[in-house]
């Protein structure tokens, strides 16, 4: 595998943000009600983790070991801050939408954790890699977390996406007299989602795992019996 | 014989290390603060006119452009914090106008004891007394229950909960009837989420009344003018 393929996969499954480090929880478990709004955050998350590991990555020369951390919060957060002054002024009609999502990623220490472990040691190309595979990452697994909890709660999908595109609207897919299942719309619905897919994903790793040990025996078992049989009589 | 000279030596070079650290933090504050505010400035124009963009689109849904022809923005007074809308900041009444004659005026207030705290809501009241429409521009009520006080999330998109204030007044509704049907007067609510629909009735009747009782001050101050509150006469 080369660095790059595995800096991508690191980011989206191995090293999963949500699913493997369990980070950044907040902003999250806030926002993904349904699917629009976690998409949303989404994009605006790899927008940031993607400059944000750049520019750390550019500057790592200048920063001293010991008051690295500040100094990363302080480029993080002034990169928040330019960045959503920016859609304020340039995109209006998509700030409404994602303006109150982007302040909300300067707490998501997922941004901070990959500065730290990654940016901080790695050249650019691979810092700016990481930030957006650690951002697909995320993306994926809020988009599912709030897909889940959107058919679940309310028996639809894409529902709000006018916001954005006004000629769409969201798609009805359980029958219109569901009555709705409002805990998966709180944030107690939130935490059993996660909870679920967490248990997915280890899952997944287990049977990987096993399957790979069976192969193993399976494989020594070979090599001996064609040693035995190999074996002078 | 040579400590003293190491100690010293180990004291100063700390010392510059501090000194040091310090600077760099120091410089990578300063720039990108500068950042921060340079492009701050840069949008800043920008910035205020889709603010302007955006409360005249609010205006805009409580008030039809065709019900006015004077320029909105420059018709408007300054209304300090008043308990009684639930504002605890300073606001702006708006005033249109037709020919020359009162038409509406347009203000924000708030219902503070929402399922989840403020709902804030802008309301045009024309010069009948009546609501010509009202709207909730920002609350925290739950989704899926209690946030049908917004249209955009209300399922029934035919006739919003929020229209049925429209185009009603005291004449119609007597005070006592401004409240929801659960509370014995004549505005639905949805069943389980009757928190939220009361708050924002009883904060739209106290509204209304507020501004019928002062319409003709309020109509016939200067613009820009700061609205103040007449002591209650002996």
């Amino acid at each position: 595998m080369s660095a790059y393929k595995e800096i991508a996969w690191n980011g989206i499954w191995k090293q999963n943000t949500i699913l493997a480090q369990v980070l950044g929880l907040c902003p999250l478990l806030a926002v993904s009600s349904n699917l629009v709004n976690a998409v949303s955050l989404g994009l605006a998350t790899i927008v940031v983790m993607m400059l944000s590991n750049f520019a750390i990555s550019a500057l790592r020369a200048f920063i001293p070991y010991e008051i690295r951390i500040p100094v990363f919060i302080l480029i993080i957060a002034a990169l928040v801050t330019v960045i959503d002054l920016a859609f304020n002024a340039f995109l209006h009609d998509m700030y409404l939408v994602l303006g109150i999502f982007i302040p909300l990623i300067v707490t998501n220490c997922i941004v901070l954790a990959r500065v730290e472990a990654f940016a901080a040691k790695n050249g650019l190309r691979a810092s700016t890699i990481d930030g957006l595979a650690m951002g697909i990452g995320f993306i994926w697994v809020i988009a599912l977390l709030g897909a889940v909890r959107e058919l679940i709660g309310q028996g639809t999908l894409f529902s709000g996406i006018e916001m954005i595109f006004p000629t769409l609207s969201g798609i009805q897919i359980l029958p219109a007299d569901y009555p709705g299942f409002l805990i998966a719309m709180l944030p107690p619905g939130a935490f059993f989602v996660l909870g679920v897919l967490i248990a997915g994903r280890n899952w997944l790793d287990a049977r990987a795992n096993q399957r790979m040990r069976e192969e193993r025996i399976h494989h020594q078992a070979e090599h001996a019996t064609e040693h035995a049989n190999s074996a002078p009589a | 014989m040579s400590e003293p000279i190491e100690i010293a030596h180990r004291e100063s070079s700390v010392l510059r290390i501090s000194v040091r650290t310090a600077a760099i933090m120091l410089a990578f504050t300063l720039v990108f603060t500068a950042l921060m505010a340079g492009t701050y400035k840069a949008t800043e124009p920008l910035v205020a006119a889709s603010a302007l963009a955006e409360k005249l689109r609010l205006i805009g849904e409580v008030l039809p452009p065709g019900r006015y022809d004077n320029d909105l923005m420059a018709d408007s007074i300054v209304l300090p914090p008043q308990r009684t809308l639930g504002l605890d900041e300073e606001t702006r009444i708006w005033r249109a106008r037709k020919g020359g004659m009162p038409a509406a005026l347009v203000f924000e207030a708030a219902a503070l004891d929402g399922y989840s705290g403020r709902i804030s809501l802008i309301m045009a009241v024309d010069a009948d007394g009546r609501m010509v429409a009202l709207r909730v521009t920002a609350h925290k009520e739950t989704p899926g229950l209690g946030d049908y006080i917004d249209p955009k999330k209300d399922k029934n998109k035919a006739r919003p909960w929020i229209t049925q204030f429209s185009n009603l007044g005291f004449d119609t509704v007597p005070g006592a009837k401004w409240r929801v049907k659960k509370d014995g007067g004549r505005f639905d609510q949805m069943s389980g989420a009757t928190i939220s629909a009361r708050a924002v009735t009883n904060a739209s009747g106290r509204a209304l009344a507020w501004a019928v009782e002062r319409r003709d001050v309020l109509f016939g101050l200067p613009a820009n003018a700061r609205y103040e509150e007449q002591r209650s006469k002996p």
